[in-house]
């Protein structure tokens, strides 16, 4: 995999790789043992951010990076708990997702609870997990526009991600089904479920 | 609110435009999940102030956005104001900023407006000692985490008084409505153009109305894309406080304490961490300008470590 390490400021590192899996295959690395100095890693799409105590920390932390062993795909699975989230079926978006995707409507559902889920990242909520699955077949849009409320629960999908809202909050992903999971809560440290690399599958109930 | 182990407490009679409670730690390690570090926009303030009454330096104290805050105590106290230098007063008697004053039981200590700078610390000796989420005590205005911003009416516990005395004194540097901020460049500087690098350098900026705990948004220059980045979009990524993210508008923005985890327009340059202070006190119509960091090694004696 090719890492293009780029500065950010002076207690920061960005690093740039080629796709999604090798964002995953870094972080999951990183994540397993920190470089001595870091606070914060932060997966993205196609980066991995990390943020460290002091400046001096950066030069090491910098080479740690470019020299950092990943595992396969396949041997982290190996590893590590999957942990289920049971669904309910009946998100009012159920039925453009199965004409986007030329599936029936229990196609759908069949195909979102018959792959394995890995949080890749987080995004634009708190403990709200960009999940990425194992194949693309419920790849949709986003809807064309927001809804201004979307409930704490709901189970979506965008662009090849699906998600879980943790809280009540506008959004745009086309919603599936919906989850009575509790996903995030701040008595808990780390109080979200989905954090990137946790293994998530999805159960009709 | 909740009282933990609270000998003393105060009571809030006004707020100004926005009082919050900050710690310097804020809550780093969770980035991954979304929520951000948040703590104190000007942490060396935050830090002398806890010095001054002799609290720990990570001790919780309350941000004031361009004073106003005004409180009683319970039990005579030592407070100590640091940050943009309000007016401060306690009951009808002037008090000075960044020595530690002493507010007698009943009394109220008074914030005016700061003629310079834009966030006022007041230390309470014993810091303020409200309930902590998730390691921390500050409210993240964006992430809603943490206490509540606080509002008339709060009474906010105080924490047991430390061990050790109050101190003599404390060297407290001038805060100024001109700015120079020392950046990195990248990681995202190749989106744009070398005139475009060069005139975020070279030019003056104006802090505009739209600043607050997130950062501050920029007037000056228009910061123009690379050629064959003109419509490009890139993917969300990581940023931290001081990144200058450049949205399509080509007016960037400094990101500060509550700042998104991820964005998705380019960071053309990052803030060195401890400048981030003195870009935390920057009000709207402050001038300021970057200035390219020089090696790693030149850094030291100017970031005051």
């Amino acid at each position: 995999m090719t890492r293009t390490v780029r500065p950010c400021g002076d207690t920061g590192l960005l690093v740039e790789v080629d796709s999604l899996a090798d964002v995953l295959a870094l972080h999951a690395a990183l994540a397993a043992a920190p470089p001595d100095g870091v606070l914060d890693l932060v997966p993205a799409a196609r980066t991995v951010l990390l943020r460290v105590r002091s400046p001096a920390d950066l030069a090491a932390v910098a080479d740690d990076v470019r020299t950092r062993e990943t595992a396969r795909a396949t041997e982290r699975e190996a590893q590590g708990e999957v942990t289920e989230i049971g669904v309910t079926y009946d998100g009012e978006d159920l039925d453009d997702v199965a004409a986007h995707t030329g599936l029936s409507r229990e196609e759908v559902v069949a195909a979102h609870t018959g792959q394995l889920w890995t949080v890749a990242f987080a995004g634009f909520t708190p403990g709200f997990g960009y999940l990425a699955g194992e194949h693309a077949r419920l790849a949709v849009p986003r809807r064309p526009s927001s809804r201004t409320r979307v409930p704490a629960g709901a189970v979506g999908l965008a662009g090849e991600f699906s998600g879980v809202y943790p809280r009540s909050s506008p959004g745009g992903w086309q919603l599936i089904g919906r989850t009575d999971h509790v996903l995030w809560d701040l008595d808990h440290d780390p109080p979200a479920v989905l954090v990137p690399g946790a293994r998530i599958r999805f159960r009709a109930r | 609110m909740t009282r933990l182990g609270a000998t003393s407490s105060l009571t809030v009679t006004a707020t100004g435009p926005l009082t919050t409670i900050q710690d310097v730690t804020g809550r780093p390690g969770r980035a991954r999940l979304g929520v951000g570090v948040s703590g104190a926009a000007d942490r060396a303030a935050l830090r002398r102030a806890n010095r001054l009454v002799g609290n720990d330096e990570s001790a919780a104290g309350l941000e004031a956005t361009f004073g106003g805050l005004a409180f009683r105590v319970t039990t005579t106290t030592s407070v100590a104001v640091t940050g943009a230098p309000a007016p401060v007063w306690v009951g009808e008697r002037p008090g000075d900023v960044d020595r530690a004053v002493v507010v007698p039981a009943g009394a109220q200590l008074r914030l005016g407006q700061p003629p310079s700078g834009l966030r006022s610390y007041v230390a309470v000796r014993g810091g303020i000692a409200v309930r902590e989420v998730l390691g921390s005590r500050a409210t993240d205005t964006v992430a809603g985490i943490g206490p509540p911003p606080v509002a008339v009416g709060h009474e906010l516990p105080v924490g047991p008084t430390p061990p050790w005395p109050v101190p003599a004194v404390d060297v407290a540097p001038e805060v100024a409505d001109a700015a120079v901020l020392r950046v990195v460049l990248g990681p995202r500087d190749d989106w744009f153009g070398a005139a475009a690098v060069a005139e975020f350098l070279g030019s003056g900026w104006t802090v505009t109305e739209d600043a607050d705990r997130v950062g501050i948004r920029l007037d000056g220059a228009e910061l123009t894309r690379a050629a064959g980045r003109e419509d490009a979009e890139l993917p969300s990524e990581g940023v931290i406080r001081g990144s200058v993210q450049v949205p399509p508008s080509g007016r960037p923005t400094v990101f500060l304490a509550d700042h998104p985890v991820t964005g998705g327009y380019p960071v053309i340059a990052v803030v060195l961490d401890a400048d981030t202070d003195r870009a935390g006190q920057l009000r709207p119509g402050a001038t300021l300008r970057f200035r390219r960091a020089g090696p790693p090694s030149s850094r030291r004696a100017r970031s005051g470590r």
